[in-house]
């Protein structure tokens, strides 16, 4: 008995976009300064360390797990990158490449201790988020480091007021991470892993091996946000990125990705970014104070999960 | 009228997005009868004991139970009533116990705040018993076998006292012994007053047990009759609207020689010593009663359950499977017998989970050929004839039977060289069921070595080429086609498991 054919999957996060847009409409409304260009151009500086994490995030809970490490692996990084740099005179380009793969490498380890001695994600990670940060106080002695080299700066550095390089940055790892999501394997077994690991295995996916991948892609995104966040406030210290993770995973869970795994995408995590990012930004314009910014930011999220709950149990029951 | 109708549902009408599961159906029920209710796949069965049970809210219709009018919302309010159900997919929680299980949400309480534990697991026990069931009810669910866990359902259900008993496919899982424990019970049950609604693609149960039946085509209804007034013949052809003729079809084919051998298989205390080969072309049934150690040898073979001693061969060569990569990489194929735990995922599309085992071939460098892989999954869904409304609907929302599609699909897609099926017919209709046995007969001619595991003696005999029957983890002896009938393979199942039992 068929009526219509059901439309092609993927579209989940339409919902969320439409709230995103009266977000945007209502801003525009209340305060002059919103809808301007540089306003803008500032909002997309603002949310690149989240919009970086998140893309990470969003493989690590498809799987059905959660990196609670991201903001300690962008402090510790920033710091790394900084001695490089700074104290042991490194090529800006060799500090780079080397932060990402020091990054890359404390995902490794959280995904070697999730996945050979069985852990639960939430501990493994949140024993690395203590880790990680700990070191950052350790390696400088909780100095900070600042006044970084121009070619490092120039990574957020504006060209005819426009962050070029970040935006690009932004663009290239969504571009890379949606693609590997949807054309890929690898994706494909992470959608499959995070729905039903039982029937994984037995289709013969090496389910370690996958899991453990995508720790080291979170840790990837890491070393990429911590380049961005750590050249824009040109000062690495140890508190940066402190809380970073919990916005990460509300722009995840925002964009309609189930906890549970198996479910969601990409382009709902961006849209959960952008929200995130633009509801703080609005709140600043319209000078609310940081106190009343955090309720609404919780608020947010939570009204932003009831309506997804909603939505799955409607098309379920119906 | 209605005195004599315990419930009556009235052009029911149900829609989900891109379906219309049910349309005008209508079923009447009367008090102390057992009713079957019979269709295809998807004919809508489920769905409207879904929303008889309060699972799914209807679009349109009414329901009247005991001459009242009702609106069912949620399965409290159904259960409140005097209807209970048994899903046709399992819904126990694994890391509670049986007794916790049964009585979830309607605990004995001793006093305001404290459970009677002591109360909820003596009952357990005295339904347990009564089943005949070799459970305990401090067992955890996830240390207990699907049919026993089946078993554990029942007795939820009948812990409820209701009025009205839905059994969705219960015996899909079990195998003769508990079928007959089952049907003791429902007999009983009977007597007692209670109506039953059967769902069930055996027709020799049907026949044997029920009463009444309504059969259902396409979500409409098609007719309502008497039991005694048919033959099974007559209801195939009212379920599937047309005249099958042969139910165990066989081909010309040529089996050639060994191309899968297990030597001296041992994992566990299931499985001891077991050798035995499968030719070329040949199909190997396995048969025994639950719990004879059949799935967990070929979870042994497979790499999913370790393997204390044992060789595998395939094609004469020596195979190590260490995990089930190993073992596709081998060319052997697993159609499990628990589909919803361990053979589909439930979130993911018709489309995705065809493919997930044979990804490899779409691949072009890193690149997943999308295209490509929609034309095959619509080849595989056409061939298997799977109701769906798309290739990308989730599985979820299939029915029973065409799910189980899906997973035969993905195997066949694999490529395999030994295909192994435990139960590939369990919840399926009558045609779709010759369909599986064209398929497998279709496999065997293209040289493919096949490996069934049935409970169903009929099928079992219908299928075969040769028999290899288990009993306690021990392989009990070996039939050939002619020498196969039920007496002879119930007394290697049961002889042996009688003789362990005096020892
Ligand atoms: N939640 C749902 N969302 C969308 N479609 C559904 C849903 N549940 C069932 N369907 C569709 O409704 C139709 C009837 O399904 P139903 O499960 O009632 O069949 P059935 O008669 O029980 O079949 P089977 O014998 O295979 O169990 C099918 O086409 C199925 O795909
Ligand atoms: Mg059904």
């Amino acid at each position: 008995m068929k009526i219509k054919a059901k439309e092609k999957k993927g579209t989940s996060y339409v919902g969320i976009l439409i709230a995103l847009l009266i977000l945007c409409i209502v801003l525009s409304i209340t305060s002059g300064s919103f809808l301007t260009a540089s306003n803008l151009l500032n909002v997309s500086q603002q949310i690149s360390t989240n919009f970086l994490i998140a893309i990470g995030m969003t493989f690590i809970i498809l799987l059905g797990g959660i990196d609670l490490s991201v903001g300690s692996i962008i402090a510790v990084t920033g710091l790394m990158m900084g001695l490089m740099m700074k104290s042991w005179n490194m090529p800006v380009l060799v500090s780079l490449l080397l932060g990402v793969v020091f990054a890359s490498v404390i995902g490794l380890v959280t995904g070697l201790l999730i996945t050979g001695f069985d852990l639960p994600p939430f501990i493994a990670t949140l024993g690395m988020m203590s880790i990680a940060r700990g070191a950052a106080y350790t390696i400088t002695e909780g100095q900070p480091i600042y006044t970084f080299p121009e070619g490092f700066l120039a990574i957020t550095g504006r060209y005819g007021g426009i962050p070029i390089v970040t935006i690009l940055i932004m663009a290239v790892m969504f571009a890379i991470a949606a693609y590997v999501l949807k054309y890929t394997k690898y994706g494909r077994y992470i959608y499959a892993i995070g729905g039903n690991k039982n029937c994984a295995k037995l289709s013969g996916i090496h389910v370690k091996k996958i899991e453990c991948i995508a720790y080291v892609i979170s840790g990837f995104c890491c070393g990429v946000a911590a380049i961005v966040l750590t050249s824009r406030l040109d000062s690495a210290v140890p508190t940066n990125a402190d809380g970073a993770e919990l916005d990460a995973i509300a722009a995840v869970v925002i964009g309609g990705t189930s906890m549970n795994g198996g479910e969601g995408t990409l382009a709902g995590t961006i849209i959960g970014t952008l929200i995130i990012g633009i509801v703080a930004n609005g709140l600043n314009l319209l000078n609310v104070p940081q106190g009343a910014q955090r309720m609404v930011k919780g608020g947010i999220i939570v009204l932003a999960v009831i309506v997804d709950v909603l939505r799955r149990k409607r098309s379920q029951k119906a | 009228m209605s005195e004599e109708y315990i419930l009556q549902m009235t052009d029911i009408t149900k829609r989900f997005p891109g379906v219309l599961a049910l349309d005008h159906v209508s079923l009447r029920v009367k008090a102390g009868e057992v009713h079957a209710l019979l269709g295809e796949n998807g004919a809508g069965k489920s769905t409207l004991m879904k929303i008889l049970a309060g699972a799914y809210v209807k679009d349109e219709g009414e329901i009247e139970v005991f001459s009242r009018k009702i609106e069912l919302g949620d399965p409290k309010a159904a259960e409140n009533l005097g209807i209970s159900i048994i899903y046709q997919e399992l819904n126990l929680i694994p890391t509670l116990t049986v007794a916790e299980n049964i009585f979830l949400g309607r605990y004995k309480m001793s006093n305001r705040i404290q459970v009677g534990w002591k109360k909820v697991y003596e009952e357990a026990e005295t339904l347990l018993k009564d089943l005949e069931v070799d459970v305990k009810g401090t067992d955890y669910i996830r240390d207990l076998g699907i049919a026993q866990q089946q078993m554990v359902e029942v007795a939820k259900a009948l812990s409820m006292n209701a009025k009205i008993i839905i059994m969705d496919e219960p015996t899909a899982p079990l195998t003769a012994r508990e079928t007959k424990n089952l049907f003791r019970i429902v007999k009983k049950l009977k007597e007692s007053g209670v109506s039953i609604i059967y769902i069930s693609h055996r027709l020799e149960e049907v026949l044997e047990m029920c009463d009444r039946a309504t059969v259902m085509r396409d979500g409409c209804t098609i007719q309502e009759l008497n039991i005694a007034d048919v033959t099974m013949d007559e209801i195939i052809r009212l379920m599937v609207g047309r005249e099958l003729k042969d139910k165990y079809p066989r081909i010309e084919k040529e089996i050639g020689e060994e191309l899968f051998r297990v030597d001296n298989l041992c994992a566990g205390s299931k499985v001891q010593n077991v050798s035995f080969s499968v030719r070329k072309g040949e199909v190997l049934c396995v048969g025994g009663l639950v719990g004879a150690g059949r799935t967990e040898t070929v979870r042994a073979i497979f790499g999913l359950d370790v393997k204390t001693d044992g060789r595998v061969f395939i094609e004469g060569r020596e195979c190590a499977i260490k995990n089930p990569k190993d073992a596709i990489r081998a060319g052997i194929g697993y159609v499990t017998e628990d589909r919803k735990g361990e053979g589909l995922i439930l979130k993911l599309g018709v489309d995705e989970n065809i493919t997930l085992a044979a990804l490899d071939g779409f691949l072009k460098g890193i690149h997943l050929n999308l295209g490509k892989e929609k034309n095959t999954v619509k080849e595989y869904v056409k061939k298997l004839n799977v109701k769906t409304p798309s290739i990308y609907q989730k599985v979820e929302n299939l029915s029973g039977g065409n799910q189980q599609k899906v997973v035969l699909a993905k195997w066949l897609l694999s490529e395999c060289k030994v295909l192994i099926l435990d139960e590939p017919t369990r919840g399926i209709d009558v045609g779709a069921k010759i369909e599986v046995y064209n398929l497998i007969n279709e496999l065997a001619r293209e040289g493919k070595a096949i490996l069934v595991i049935t409970s169903e003696i009929p099928e079992l005999l219908g299928i075969c080429d040769r028999v290899v029957v288990m009993a306690r983890g021990r392989m009990s002896g070996s039939l050939s086609r002619e020498e196969a009938d039920q007496e002879s393979i119930m007394t290697l199942a049961v002889g042996a498991e009688e003789r362990g039992k005096q020892k």
